[in-house]
């Protein structure tokens, strides 16, 4: 499959442009997913994919961290190209990003403490006891702490969820993925998540990229969005979701914003 | 005209009533349930239609003692068919619930095109589907090795990135583990080949050879073969269903994202260990077997135990014992390639995580197989 190969920069754009998506088709096999998608998320965002089921939401975040390869177009990263360039360099890239997965994707044969250290080992020159210390911090930051030597399978489902994203802020990434992070949580703890998602952000400077459709979580936190419809199979909506909501005139996107309590 | 469930059932009721003109009134009473046997909606349309034309179809629901999905189904299909024959229906003589349940069944518009193809392919079509798919397995399992080929050499430069301590755990997963089932097995082989070997023997008075036919059938054949049988279904399976389930719950998109090759961090180990291991437990199984064999002789063919001992050893040569070494060597590597190549394909389902520990045991057996046929055929010409 061809990509943009000569274009490594984004002509243009500006500095504060941290993720720029250009032109991208999904497919799968023989079938249109998405097309023509474009969009670009700014430092320091919380920029959340939405639509409805089924419209390729987690496909598009499975394209922006390199684990498919799009059909056509490409991803850009503070104006570099990502698919358009060798392995070694996406891997550099990917070294920036946290990505939190929908079922936290913890390895089940490691203790949390054990699942937050391997990224460290990977890429930290750290002894033993640093890496330990580092990992307890994190765990300690989504509220885990005491919990180091907790198998995955021995906590609940939320507590897997924030040990997700404490593995995933290891490297202290600049970017963060969240794919369906309130998944399977009750209100309470989806809204705390809320809040730790937003406190995250604002204390490490990070940007956030999370795939939802959780009203409740895109209108408390989200400040930019793009909105992916799976009929026309292309994005027909994007900005700030109580700007959608007060001006986006789609009624897709409207129904979708007020849970389609607002019929005209 | 009244229509009515047959006979003893007569529990629903349909009258019809044409008073007015262009208008059908549906009189429902009774119980109208999925058990009461409902009449088709069709046939009551049908018969009465005969009275002229049909602007409006309307219900009267007064006598309805009772409901569920099968006064639905048939609404449903009344509907569909006016529908057809562009007739409108007025749905106000119904109870509220029966509207209000219709009004959901036709909210969300029939999506047409996520309607699967039914249709069965021609035969052509299959044995192309067929191909197609066959020749992309081929290419699969060459990419598989290729890049576990990479893998070992990275391992040889150093630069593998694995657990050493997950390496132990397969390690004693794989062997320790295996001893209690491999001792069994090839000890009853052992036995078998004894028995099956006396019978024909025993006809030349040429009984004492079991012992000759024992050793070298278990070193240069059975042992590694039987130990690398049971390795692709006690372990090939597991390694199937490990690394499946980390497929499933997006444990490997998390070593991928994270820059760690799976290759090395799951594949390999689980190679290595199994290419440590069978060699091992391919020369135990011969020594089991030999002792099968050895209880046999000794107990029931009345040959001393020093003469059977004194016969295997002559009996064996280092080149059988290197030729099941090498083999075992072999079978091992193929097991687990089988069992992790299987595991990495796994789709994103529980059911395919069985499905990958089922093929990764056939891939398995029919790699020993395979393996076995051609590595004898290469021993045989190189005179070994």
């Amino acid at each position: 499959m061809a990509t943009v190969g000569e274009v490594t920069t984004a002509p243009g754009a500006p500095t504060t442009t941290r993720i720029e998506v250009r032109d991208l088709d999904m497919m799968y096999g023989e079938r249109v997913i998405q097309r023509n998608l474009t969009f670009t998320v700014q430092r320091g965002d919380i920029f959340v994919i939405m639509g409805g089921s089924g419209c390729g939401k987690s496909t598009l975040l499975r394209h922006m961290i390199g684990l498919v390869e799009p059909a056509r177009g490409d991803v850009f990263y503070d104006g570099a190209s990502f698919w358009g360039t060798d392995l070694p360099v996406r891997e550099r890239i990917l070294r920036r990003i946290g990505v939190l997965y929908q079922s936290g994707a913890l390895w089940s044969s490691m203790t949390l403490a054990e699942n937050v250290s391997l990224p460290l080992e990977e890429y930290r020159d750290l002894h033993g006891a640093e890496i330990r210390e580092v990992a307890s911090l994190k765990l300690a930051l989504v509220g885990l702490a005491g919990f180091e030597d907790f198998y995955p399978s021995e906590i609940s489902g939320g507590m897997r969820k924030r040990a997700g994203l404490a593995r995933a802020m290891a490297l202290d990434p600049d970017i963060l993925f969240f794919d369906e992070p309130s998944a399977g949580l009750d209100p309470i703890s989806s809204h705390l998540l809320d809040d730790l998602i937003l406190e995250l952000r604002d204390s490490l400077g990070a940007t956030v990229v999370m795939v939802t459709h959780e009203l409740p979580s895109i209108f408390a936190i989200a400040n930019n969005s793009v909105f992916l419809d799976a009929e026309t199979k292309t994005m027909i909506a994007g900005g700030h979701p109580q700007t959608l909501l007060k001006e986006c005139r789609d009624p897709k996107v409207h129904r979708f914003l007020t849970r389609g309590e607002a019929e005209e | 005209m009244i229509v009515s469930a047959p006979a003893a059932a007569s529990a629903w009721q349909l009258r019809v009533d044409r008073s007015q003109s262009e208008v059908l009134l549906l009189h429902l009473a009774g119980h109208w349930t999925l058990e009461s046997r409902l009449p088709l909606a069709a046939d009551a349309l049908n018969r009465a239609g005969a009275g002229g034309r049909i602007e409006r179809v309307a219900f009267d629901s007064v006598g309805l003692e009772a409901w569920d999905s099968g006064l639905l189904i048939f609404l449903r299909a009344l509907i569909a068919e006016t529908e057809r024959k562009h007739v409108t229906t007025d749905l106000a003589g119904l109870p509220e619930g029966v509207r209000r349940l219709l009004a959901l069944t036709t909210a969300v518009p029939e999506r047409k095109d996520m309607g699967r193809q039914a249709r069965r392919p021609s035969m052509l079509a299959r044995i192309g589907t067929a191909t197609v798919s066959a020749s992309r397995a081929g290419t699969e399992l060459l990419a598989f090795l290729g890049e576990a080929f990479k893998s070992v050499l990275r391992l040889f430069v150093g630069k593998a990135r694995f657990h050493r301590s997950d390496l132990f755990l397969i390690l004693q997963e794989v062997g320790a583990q295996a001893l209690p089932i491999v001792s069994l097995i090839s000890f009853l082989v052992g036995v078998i080949l004894a028995y099956v070997g006396a019978l024909q023997l025993r006809q030349f008075g040429a009984q004492s050879y079991v012992a000759d036919l024992v050793g070298v059938a278990m070193t240069r054949e059975m042992g590694a073969m039987m130990a690398a049988i049971i390795m692709a279904g006690r372990t090939g399976a597991a390694f199937a269903a490990q690394l499946g389930t980390m497929q499933v719950n997006e444990e490997i998109d998390a070593l991928a994202t994270m820059g760690i090759p799976a290759m090395d961090f799951l594949v390999l180990p689980r190679m290595l260990a199994l290419a440590v291991m069978m060699p091992l437990l391919g020369v135990y199984a011969d020594l089991l077997g030999v002792l099968g064999g050895a209880v046999v002789g000794v107990g029931m063919l009345d040959l001393g135990s020093a003469e059977y001992y004194y016969r295997t050893i002559q009996a064996i040569g280092l080149d059988d014992f290197a030729a099941g070494i090498v083999k075992a060597s072999v079978f091992g590597v193929l097991v687990a390639i089988a069992g992790c190549l299987r595991g990495m394909q796994c789709g994103r389902s529980s059911a395919a995580v069985g499905a990958a520990a089922t093929s990764a045991v056939v891939t398995g057996i029919v790699f020993i197989i395979v393996s076995d046929t051609a590595l004898t055929v290469i021993f045989e010409r190189l005179g070994f």
